[in-house]
């Protein structure tokens, strides 16, 4: 019974079906957030997850990669992330019931209510604080740092990994070039995130948990965070091993696993198998339909949701914050997007210039 | 904050005399920090600027021989340098061609895979024919190769400062080639 648990998740378990899946429950528990957050469903959710990885402590692999002292803090932010998105959209669903029903939200009452910062909130700063010291203490007892040799650059260790904050980021070196993987997306993210409070000028829900009152936002964020960071953090943690394979999370980590993964360009497909007339010589006559995708992808959506379902948005906003915001928002597609077409179709590059060492 | 504003306050308004010499003053203090502030900053730099050019350099030589053309079994990849100099030697049944050792997509050293027949790379997962042809993973373009030739003893000489890229069609240039 257990081995066949085991074979089923590690027989369904690859990037694009974590990543479906993932992506699936986001949107189901954003759909149904009052459904999703009130006990009935979250205390069994919590259950089953809990559940899981008690049950995959028996298996010794599982149990090695989880309890390697780099990978538990990812153990605990992923069971720490779960709880605190659980906290924040519940208090923004009764906030929302009270703000439907023409009440205040809670924190409203809250701040009415007031205590004294000392000895109250001194009080409960310095538990915690005594706390987290003890915690760290025995953390740094009971988990050795892997120190390792000297370094030598002829040598990578297999696999090597980031630190664990890095290796979202090496995730997507996977799919992307250095420029974008390394420069352009976590400059994007930086910007992004300062960007956000001068998109988003709305005063509604500022100080209080709520959902409904800015929901597009409220997704996205949740998106990029959870699919787009702690997923891919997780792929590199404990899913992938030798030679950056995929491995199951019950799959030995075998050196000769072997992935066919033979990559082939956009200009491949078009002009050898579909044109069958092998490549243009030149790279611009070569690479145009990857321009032309591009193009397409990045201009065409913004003006058709300008002219139909978001003409009030773009009202509301003006010119420059909407182009900015449709170029986030489509940046944030575009790279999950990317990583479909290399799961799907081992597509490498849309355009390809090695010339000018320009791909994307 | 408002009506506090609107109260009569017991301080009395500073004239035109009195706050521009004050102004004044602080503007030079101001000025003084900056440029101290920046000075430091400067010397500071200087310093780490320092650090790129060490007292000596430790790197190998950039020319090296690898003994002779037999000692190499034809059709296998030859890890016998890589340490060393960070390079491999294929054996083909015409020749030889010496390959680096570093990734072209961030520089990690890929391991030779017998079994598999290919250069892996376990940083991101990029394969390298034994040609040195990337055909998977985010490689953007294939392994370089360095000068080889014979020196006057008849041993294989490598130049590691003479690089050869494919896809600048070097490969077809004979120093990158030792037919033997
Ligand atoms: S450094 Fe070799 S695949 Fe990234």
């Amino acid at each position: 019974m257990a081995s066949l648990i085991k074979q089923f998740v590690n027989s369904i378990c690859s990037p694009v079906t974590i990543f479906t899946f993932g992506t699936g429950f986001l949107i189901l528990f954003l759909s149904f957030p009052k459904q999703f957050t009130s006990k009935w469903v979250s205390g069994p959710l919590a259950i089953l997850g809990i559940g899981f990885f008690l049950f995959g402590l028996t298996d010794p692999h599982f149990r090695k990669i989880v309890t390697t002292p780099d990978n538990v803090p990812i153990v605990a932010l992923l069971f720490l992330m779960a709880y605190f998105t659980w906290y924040a959209v519940r208090k923004a669903v009764r906030n929302d019931e009270r703000l439907a029903q023409g009440k205040a939200p809670i924190e409203k009452e809250e701040s009415e209510q007031k205590v004294l910062v000392f000895p109250y909130l001194i009080f409960i700063e310095f538990v915690v604080a005594l706390f987290y010291a003890i915690m760290l203490v025995i953390w740094s007892l009971a988990l050795k740092a892997p120190l390792e040799d000297p370094a030598n650059p002829t040598i990578s260790p297999n696999p090597s990994k980031a630190p664990w904050y890095f290796l979202g980021l090496q995730e997507l070196l996977v799919y992307f070039d250095p420029w974008i993987a390394g420069v352009l997306v976590p400059t994007l993210i930086i910007v992004g995130l300062c960007a956000l409070p001068y998109l988003d000028r709305s005063t509604k829900g500022s100080g209080y948990y709520s959902f409904r009152q800015r929901r597009v936002w409220v997704t996205g964020f949740l998106f990029c965070f959870w699919m787009l960071w702690i997923t891919l953090i997780c792929f590199g943690t404990f899913l992938r091993g030798p030679n950056w394979n995929f491995f199951g999370p019950f799959e030995a980590w075998n050196v000769h696993k072997v992935v066919p993964l033979v990559n082939v360009n956009l200009s491949d497909y078009i002009f050898i198998k579909w044109l069958g007339i092998g490549l243009p010589k030149q790279w611009f006559i070569r690479e145009a339909p990857g321009f032309l995708l591009l193009g397409v992808f990045f201009f065409v959506p913004p003006l058709i949701a300008a002219k139909t379902f978001c003409r009030k948005a773009l009202q509301e906003m003006g010119a420059v914050r909407y182009v900015v915001a449709a170029f986030l928002l489509l940046m944030m597609i575009a790279v999950p997007a990317k990583m479909y077409l290399r799961w799907a179709f081992n597509l490498k590059y849309l355009i390809a210039i090695p010339e000018f060492f320009f791909n994307v | 904050m408002a009506d506090s504003q609107s109260q009569p306050t017991a301080i009395k308004p500073l004239t035109e005399e009195v706050s521009a010499p004050g102004r004044r003053k602080f503007l030079s203090w101001f000025a003084l920090a900056w440029a101290s502030f920046a000075a430091a900053t400067l010397g500071a730099f200087s310093l780490v600027g320092r650090f790129m050019f060490p007292n000596v350099l430790f790197e190998p030589k950039s020319t090296f021989k690898a003994g002779y053309p037999d000692d190499y079994e034809v059709g296998m990849v030859d890890s016998r340098w890589k340490e060393k100099y960070g390079v491999w030697f294929v054996r083909v049944a015409e020749g030889m061609y010496a390959l680096s050792t570093v990734c072209t997509h961030l520089g990690c050293t890929p391991n030779w895979l017998e079994t598999e027949d290919k250069f892996k790379c376990p940083c991101h997962g990029s394969g390298f024919y034994k040609s040195g042809i990337n055909f998977e993973g985010p490689a953007p373009r294939p392994l370089e190769r360095f000068k080889i030739g014979l020196a006057d003893d008849g041993q294989i000489l490598i130049d590691k400062s003479i690089k050869f890229q494919q896809e600048k069609g070097e490969w077809n240039n004979p120093e990158s080639f030792l037919t033997v």
